[in-house]
């Protein structure tokens, strides 16, 4: 016979609804007929369903609201009845008439509601008479919805001011003193319910509870839309009684709810001017109560309420907002030992969000905030606790949405704060105050502004104590660094005094970044070093003459001790590039032994470090490149550099690549608007070289594959030929291209030759190019004239 | 058997009317048959006017040694039925030995009748007024017949009405205080009052307040006490915690009683009791019952 109690629920909510109608039904009868004598005992008989203990708050709910539809068909019976004749006074005496107080009492608010719509009473006399006479329903989740049917039906009724049931004697005062009454007994019922029943079913009981909280809030509700309550009277009565009844009950689940349904239903302008005794209410609630989210969403309210108009802006200096919240959170905190610190981070978070709305310019109320919040951090070590740390990232992003970095540098506690994070959090703030100063593209124009700024960041710019880096992903780390390397990029001042100061100290902070972190910083650090380079470039020599001035030297040479320390951990790729941009910017200089310098290194890295062999061709490629462009060496310099290039070139594993990179070192002997470096001879050299490479390439292929594979690179050597043979370089003749020319075209109908669709195009635009030149005509078309495809 | 009854039907029919009776107040009165009809309402004191007819039955002539009418007012006690014990006997004659042909009217009159006891129908007890017509006769039985009437008497508001007020309650368990507004109430009228939680320790379920009607009859060894409960009224539901009040209001005029009746002749007592009960989730019963005088007043609708 044990069957499941939702179940049970389900049968006996179905078995109140049965009952509940068919009373119902004889009940319309007796009204079709206006038999009141029947009407009152079937409507009795119909509301004595709502007696059940058997249901809970969720399903009694469901059978309440069917009673209430019948109610109201029962109190236009009422009125009715009224028209007819029938006294009202007698009406509300008939109807307690009943044994039962829970049918009683529900027809007697019924009457009621339409004895005061009558005026033959005053309202205040009727209301006072229904709270009082509700007393006697004491079981809390029937007594609950039969005071929230009170307040229903007189929620319209009551004498407001404006209101039709306002009179001489029935004022604001007494629609304000029923609502109190009804708020107080409903909240003494729902409190209590926490103590009734058994202990194990505490859990269950508070969910009941949360589900019948709205009942109780609605009445702060109807009090938050009674016109009638001014500033005065919310500050003298209606804010101290509901505030006595919220810490006298002593209950945490009722002091939670009530204190935020306060803060939500009522206007912010009477919070605000009522901040000292609603604060005061909040150091005395239960130790258990939440008051943080509460307090918090305060806060936040009051903050929202300052931005909705500037006007209101003096009346919170007028009431010293800030120093009493201020004030009252300390108090909080103090009330609850047991707070996590997780609540005190969010109680400071709001306040300094409040601040930051209310009072923008006052920097240091937000500092004050972090220093209470960092005072009360002290002694806790490291924070832990994920929503702990998401909490403090909030804390600490609010200056930071509001103001720039630079002005939340000037917040003394801000790295105070930031000293208590945990490696993990502390990459998560840096990386934070990198993406706000990307958004807000601020600019950070002063060294010590740099070095503070890299103190708060230091979590990605070095490993910290303990930090366990392995356990980082790598595309996170990825990320965080190049957020780094595009803050570098942001460091900027016009001066260059000032400019070479910041690279300075970034360089001190990235340098101690480790292995990891330097291939992402540096490069970052060494573009934004020449970028100042460039800018002193363009400038006159110091007229001064001073001797302390920023130089591009002094600027290289840094560069030089920075790129070196790449080549340490090893990233010699990296390293090699980096050394070729200086090279490329002394070039611009016109530094020539810095530039060498720089070259100098490459080739030592080229030597020493990159073995790889594809590594090795991409270096020799940009060594080739950079090494073109470069027109500040002498002739010797030149030569020693070049010979060095070509012999690189010539001694790389690959044939194809060894191809390709001695036929580009033919540019390096034919520089267009360099007239001292137009070495023919040795282009065709170069390019002979490349063919004979070619050649044996093919036999290697031949001989390893059997088949004499791509014939690109011959292609790729015709180019070349052309290329030269366009600029004029006399050693490069027609005869020469035209028997490349047949010789690619041998090739690609060699039987041995793969077919290789891709060399085909390429040959076909080639020769497409040099019919194309045939018919510019002029002197370009002569020239090619001789050229048969 | 019919013509039987026939022929012991009465030769005459007797009609007992009063002079004012169409304007007189009438109210309900429960036969000894249990069958409820009108009759003539009259207080302590007023004169009792009236007439009899007697009508032979056509052409029958009825021959008697004189014609009476009585007032009795009797006190009926159930267990010992049928005798009655006459508190008021009056006697009117209406007419001399004779013989009567036709219908014939006497008037009659009681003036300020001593009738000092209200009508009244308990379990165990009746307190009746009659008005009883003796046609006598020899040989044969007389001719009788009875018209009831009901006698209600009104007091005045008493000078004194204290409240009832009390603390009750079980040591360490329960203590409550209690207050009724009056200790004597009209028959319309309404106990106000509440009740004060002092002290709950126990799981109250819900809490009433019963009119309990406490008969006593007859006297020394041969006492019957009959107790009914006329009215069961919810004061409350749930348990109430310390500190907590709750309201009394009833209204008594739903409710048939009648004023307290202290020993009437030395016959028998009605009294009120207020009984105020707390049951506990276990349906265990605590109460404290209390004497209310109930009287009369006279009512103006």
């Amino acid at each position: 016979m044990i069957a499941d109690g939702v179940e049970d629920e389900e049968k006996w909510l179905a078995a109140g609804i049965a009952g509940l109608q068919q009373n119902a039904f004889y009940m319309h009868r007796a009204l079709d007929s206006n038999n009141l004598r029947d009407a009152l005992k079937y409507s009795a008989q119909m509301l004595s369903e709502l007696r059940t203990s058997r249901l809970s708050p969720h399903k009694y709910y469901e059978l309440y609201m069917r009673a209430f539809d019948e109610l109201r068909k029962l109190e236009v019976f009422f009125k009715e009845e009224t028209r007819r004749g029938c006294s009202i006074v007698d009406l509300y005496e008939l109807v307690q008439h009943a044994g039962n107080i829970l049918p009683r009492l529900y027809l007697l608010c019924t009457v009621g509601s339409v004895y005061i719509k009558s005026k033959e009473a005053p309202a205040k006399d009727v209301l006072k008479d229904l709270v009082e006479m509700c007393r006697g329903i004491q079981h809390p989740v029937r007594g609950l919805f039969l005071r929230s049917y009170l307040a229903q039906v007189s929620r319209d009724k009551l004498p407001d001011i404006g209101s039709e049931y306002e009179g001489d004697a029935d004022t604001v005062v007494d629609a304000v003193e029923f609502v109190l009454q009804n708020f107080t007994e409903m909240n003494k019922l729902w409190v209590r319910m926490q103590h009734q029943g058994a202990a194990r079913e505490k859990e269950k009981r508070e969910k009941e509870r949360s589900e019948l909280r709205d009942l109780v809030g609605k009445n702060l509700h109807v009090l938050s839309q009674i016109e009638g309550i001014d500033l005065d009277m919310y500050k003298d009565t209606v804010l101290p009684r509901v505030l006595e009844q919220v810490v006298n009950c002593k209950d945490e689940i009722a002091q939670y709810y009530l204190m935020d349904c306060i803060i939500q239903v009522f206007p912010d302008e009477y919070h605000l001017q009522t901040l000292d005794v609603l604060l005061g209410a909040f150091p005395q609630l239960q130790p258990t109560v939440d008051i943080k989210t509460v307090l918090s969403r305060l806060m936040e309210r009051l903050s929202n309420y300052a931005a909705s108009s500037a006007d209101v802006l003096p009346e919170f200096l007028q009431v010293e907002a800030f120093a009493k919240l201020n004030n009252a959170i300390g108090k909080v905190i103090e009330a609850q030992p047991d707070m996590p610190i997780l609540g005190v981070i969010i109680l400071y978070s709001s306040l300094l969000t409040f601040t930051l709305h209310v009072h923008p310019d006052r920097l240091d109320y937000a500092d004050q905030v972090l220093g209470a919040c960092v005072k009360k951090l002290s002694g806790k070590g490291k924070l832990e606790g994920n929503k702990t740390t998401k909490q403090i990232v909030a804390l600490l992003s609010a200056p930071l949405d509001k103001y720039d970095i630079v002005t939340a540098l000037k917040l003394s506690n801000y790295p105070r704060v930031l000293e208590y994070l945990d490696t993990e959090t502390n990459k998560v703030m840096a990386t934070v105050i990198i993406q706000s100063i990307m958004k807000n593209k601020t600019r950070i124009s002063t060294a010590d502004r740099v070095e503070a700024l890299f103190e708060l960041i230091k979590g990605l710019i070095k490993d910290l104590d303990g930090a366990v880096l392995d356990e980082v992903d790598e595309d996170d780390f990825k990320e965080e660094q190049n957020s780094v390397a595009r803050l570098i990029q942001l460091l900027h001042n016009d001066d260059p005094e000032e400019m070479f100061k910041i690279i300075c100290t970034v360089r001190k902070h990235i340098l101690g970044g480790g292995p990891k972190r330097l291939p992402f910083t540096v490069p970052s650090l060494v573009f934004s070093s020449l970028k100042l380079v460039r800018q002193l470039q363009g400038q006159e020599e110091n007229p001064f003459g001073e001797e302390e001035s920023t130089t591009p030297k002094k600027i290289f040479q840094l560069l030089n001790q920075t790129v070196e320390t790449l080549s340490n951990i090893p990233a010699p790729e990296l390293a090699l590039q980096l050394y070729l941009q200086c090279a490329e910017a002394a070039n611009d200089c016109d530094l020539e032994p810095v530039a060498y310098e720089f070259f100098t290194q490459a080739y030592i890295l080229y030597e020493e470090e990159i073995s790889d062999s594809r590594a090795q061709v991409t270096a020799i490629h940009l060594i080739i490149g950079t090494l073109q462009r470069m027109h500040v060496f002498g002739v010797e310099n030149r030569d020693t550099l070049t010979h060095k290039a070509t012999g690189y070139s010539a001694k790389l594993l690959k044939k194809p690549d060894q191809c390709r990179a001695v036929y580009a070192c033919s540019h390096l002997f034919w520089v267009d608007d360099q007239d001292n470096v137009k070495d023919g001879e040795r282009v065709l050299l170069c390019l002979k070289r490349a063919l004979r490479i070619a050649n044996a390439a093919q036999q290697t292929s031949n001989a390893a594959r059997g088949n004499t594979g791509s014939v690109t690179l011959f292609v790729e050597i015709l180019n070349k030929y052309l290329y030269f043979f366009e600029k004029g370089n006399p050693h490069i003749n027609v005869a020469a291209i035209q028997s490349l020319v047949e010789l690619v075209t041998t090739e690609m109908h060699s039987e041995t030759s793969a077919l290789d669709p891709a060399a085909n195009a390429f040959f076909a635009s080639t020769l497409r190019y040099i019919e194309f030149q045939k018919q510019k005509g002029g002197a370009v078309g002569e020239k090619y004239e001789p050229i048969k495809a | 058997m019919n013509y039987l009854v026939g022929a012991f039907k009465p030769p005459c029919n007797i009609f007992i009317s009063f002079a004012d009776g169409r304007n007189r107040r009438q109210v309900p009165l429960k036969k000894e048959n249990g069958k409820t009809v009108m009759a003539a309402l009259f207080q302590n004191q007023e004169n009792i006017v009236g007439e009899v007819v007697i009508e032979p039955i056509h052409g029958k002539k009825v021959e008697h040694n004189g014609v009476k009418i009585e007032l009795l007012g009797q006190i009926e006690l159930y267990f010992d039925r049928g005798n009655f014990y006459d508190f008021t006997s009056l006697v009117r004659e209406l007419d001399v030995p004779g013989e009567l042909y036709e219908r014939k009217t006497y008037p009659f009159e009681f003036s300020t009748v001593e009738m000092p006891h209200e009508s009244y129908n308990g379990v165990n007890v009746r307190l009746r007024y009659v008005l009883k017509v003796t046609v006598s006769r020899n040989y044969v039985r007389n001719i009788v017949e009875y018209q009831d009437f009901v006698v209600r008497n009104y007091t005045p508001p008493p000078s004194i009405n204290n409240s009832i007020k009390m603390e009750v309650g079980i040591e360490d368990c329960l203590h409550i205080e209690f207050e009724y507004s009056k200790s004597k109430y009209h028959l319309k009228d309404v106990i106000i009052g509440k009740i004060y939680f002092l002290l709950v320790r126990i799981k109250l379920k819900n809490m009433e307040l019963e009119i309990r009607r406490r008969e006593s009859t007859g006297s020394g060894p041969n006492t019957y006490v009959e107790t009914e409960t006329l009215a069961k009224f919810e004061l409350m539901d749930g348990a109430p915690v310390r500190g907590e009040s709750i309201p009394i209001r009833l209204f008594l005029s739903p409710y048939e009683l009648t004023p307290t009746y202290r020993n009437i002749n030395n016959k028998f007592s009605v009294k009120y009791y207020l009984n105020l009960v707390l049951v506990d989730e276990e349906d265990r019963r605590y109460f404290k019952q209390q004497e209310i005088t109930m009287y009369r007043i006279l009512e103006t609708s």
